[in-house]
């Protein structure tokens, strides 16, 4: 793979050695053009497909290229409650993205957190985190995801909530196998021969060097978590149909698919499809420059 | 090795009763289930009576010792829309999902496991690129979105796969089953191939990096310096060490898979347990999405229990403690 490549040539540069891969570089900009229209997207979007004065029913099942009795042109079609597919795959984004994002960030706090505690602390702390990580991880995500939203119900907060319990366990592993290596390096000792407190060397030392690790493992579970969260939403347990995320556009989709009116479900899915593999491919290519011994 | 399996087993009883407390709350406690029962005209004595006919009434630690009880018993009430014991439409739709879950696992395994050879034997070659993208994708495309693309495909547009239903069953041993008739074939063969892909891409990596780990080893450069042939090499030495981590992977998968199957029954609309728990979702039927969840996280502790006995049989390092 291209990571022997980068052994073989140590590159001047992390940022250098990672523009050097086309794929890499293709991916970083399709995933930063998703985040640029997630961010901007109520000020580009035709219309406002949760305002309902807005969405006209009579317009429901157009063919992509349509125009509205009013002459507003729907170049993505429609769906069947008549919304515009460009702005409501706009605002799915939107959705996939916050919810993507805000698991992953959340977990990473909690996870990184456990494992810096369980790596410095070490005896009965560690074995009990761990023990308690290795049962998360044991169970596959989407069980515990699926058992979680079946109590919970839908929302935006409860797929939060059940993304970040099936993640932290993750995070939590990865730091706590990078921090127990980095504690046993000499500027540790020499942090701890200057007596500086635990919590200081914690975060002021270790920490920063377990930075490029979690970079890697954050960019991975993020494809892991919009992906897992289209999931659910296709099943109709994650998100409420009020705020459809691209799963639920899939979802409304799959209805009218035997009927050819393929854009409801096709059109959102290649979206989900692009952010997925950039994201997975950012994080391949990420690990490969970075090479934190994953 | 007694020893070993106590503390395992110890350790199973203590993941179930957590998971039984965590689904017993949260679905008995989190919602109310007296809502399910009242019409819109139940007054608050109307109210009353109902909360006292489900027990409601009594400290909810007894609540849960009656409903473990019940479970022990195999008991876990009856399904509000079908009208009949939770349990007894798990036990009618299991063979369905069993079936789907079997054929997906046959499938990951004859396909997979060629492939993480050639991927293993030239790791640089253009073909071994091309598989383990394929084996990227399969793992990080969702499940869901492949099984319509084949719907779209092979159904709609080229019209040779029906998209809905098991097809014709012939009973066997006293179960339906789709895989011996040819059109329960035709309907089984796009659930399975989508169910499939995940453990696929995760045998193609299996394989390959055993593989790669095996091949350079001393008792395989003894072998071709004995002058074994080298497809006998490759089906019998490399292939006995390479398949320990695959099966013991394979067998912990398997929960995941059933897990799983409930995305690709939904879309297949295949009748097995995981379309009947969305269908009980949709519909609020407490009881049997209880069942499920429990069945599931039985099925899946003992599972675990069950892999890790066995390769702590197959692998002597693991019993003696040298892993961990």
């Amino acid at each position: 793979m291209s990571g022997a490549m980068a052994h073989a040539a140590p590159p001047p540069g992390v940022w250098r050695a990672f523009l050097r891969s086309p794929a890499a570089v293709a991916a970083l900009a399709v995933f930063s053009a998703f985040c640029v229209v997630a961010v901007i997207g109520p000020w580009i979007a035709p219309q406002n497909p949760y305002d309902l004065a807005q969405v006209d029913i009579m317009d429901s099942l157009l063919p992509p290229g349509s125009e509205s009795w009013t002459g507003m042109p729907y170049y993505l079609g429609t769906d069947g409650q008549g919304r515009d597919m460009l702005s409501a795959m706009i605002y799915g984004i939107r959705i996939s993205l916050l919810v993507g994002l805000a698991s992953g960030i959340i977990a990473l706090a909690v996870g990184t957190i456990v494992g810096l505690v369980a790596a410095y602390r070490g005896g009965w702390v560690d074995t009990v985190l761990m023990r308690i990580v290795d049962l998360q991880l044991s169970f596959p995500t989407i069980l515990v995801a699926l058992i979680l939203l079946v109590i919970l119900g839908r929302g935006v907060d409860k797929i939060i909530f059940a993304l970040v319990v099936v993640q932290w366990a993750y995070f939590a592993r990865t730091v706590r196998g990078v921090a127990l290596v980095e504690s046993a390096r000499e500027y540790v000792d020499a942090a701890r021969g200057l007596r500086l407190g635990a919590l200081r060397i914690l975060f002021g030392h270790i920490l920063p060097n377990c930075l490029p690790t979690m970079l890697v493992v954050a960019t991975m579970q993020m494809a892991a978590a919009i992906s897992l969260e289209a999931t659910l939403s296709f099943l109709g347990l994650g998100l409420p149909p009020t705020r459809p995320s691209l799963g639920l556009l899939i979802a409304n989709g799959f209805d009218y698919l035997q009927s050819g009116r393929y854009w409801i479900s096709v059109l959102p899915g290649l979206v989900l499809l692009a952010i997925i593999v950039s994201a997975n491919v950012l994080g391949d290519r990420l690990r490969d420059t970075l090479n934190p011994h994953l | 090795m007694t020893e070993y399996i106590a503390k395992r087993l110890l350790q199973a009883l203590l993941v179930l009763a957590v998971m039984t407390v965590l689904v017993f709350f949260g679905v008995n406690v989190i919602g109310n289930p007296v809502y399910i029962f009242a019409s819109s005209e139940c007054d608050q004595p109307c109210l009353d009576k109902i909360i006292t006919d489900l027990g409601l009434d009594r400290p909810i630690w007894e609540q849960y010792w009656v409903f473990v009880g019940n479970l022990l018993q195999g008991d876990l009430g009856n399904s509000f829309t079908h009208g009949v014991p939770a349990m007894s439409l798990i036990w009618e739709r299991l063979p369905a999902t069993l079936e789907l879950a079997v054929c997906a696992l046959v499938i990951a395994l004859a396909v997979g496991l060629p492939l993480g050879v050639a991927a293993g034997l030239r790791p640089t070659h253009w073909t071994s690129r091309i598989i383990m993208g394929f084996s990227m994708l399969a793992f990080s495309v969702p499940v869901f979105w492949i099984g319509l693309i084949m719907i779209i495909v092979f159904s709609v547009t080229l019209g040779w796969m029906p998209a809905v239903g098991r097809g014709d069953t012939v009973e066997i041993l006293g179960v339906d089953l789709s895989l011996f008739t040819l059109d329960g074939l035709h309907h089984l063969a796009m659930p399975a191939f989508t169910l499939s892909l995940i453990m696929m891409a995760m045998v193609i990596r299996l394989t390959r990096a055993g593989m790669r780990e095996v091949l350079f080893s001393d008792y395989i450069r003894f072998a071709r310096a004995n002058g074994i042939r080298e497809s006998r090499i490759l089906s019998l030495h490399v292939m006995r060490n390479i398949l320990i981590p695959i099966v013991t992977v394979l067998g912990m998968e398997f929960g995941g898979v059933i897990a799983f199957a409930v995305v690709v029954e939904s879309i297949f609309s295949w009748p097995g347990v995981g379309k009947m728990l969305i269908d009980a979702i949709a519909v609020l039927d407490r009881p049997l999405i209880v069942a499920y969840l429990i069945f599931v996280v039985i099925m899946f502790v003992a599972l675990n229990l069950l892999t890790d006995i066995l390769y702590s049989v197959l692998d002597p390092r693991v019993r003696l403690g040298g892993a961990r």
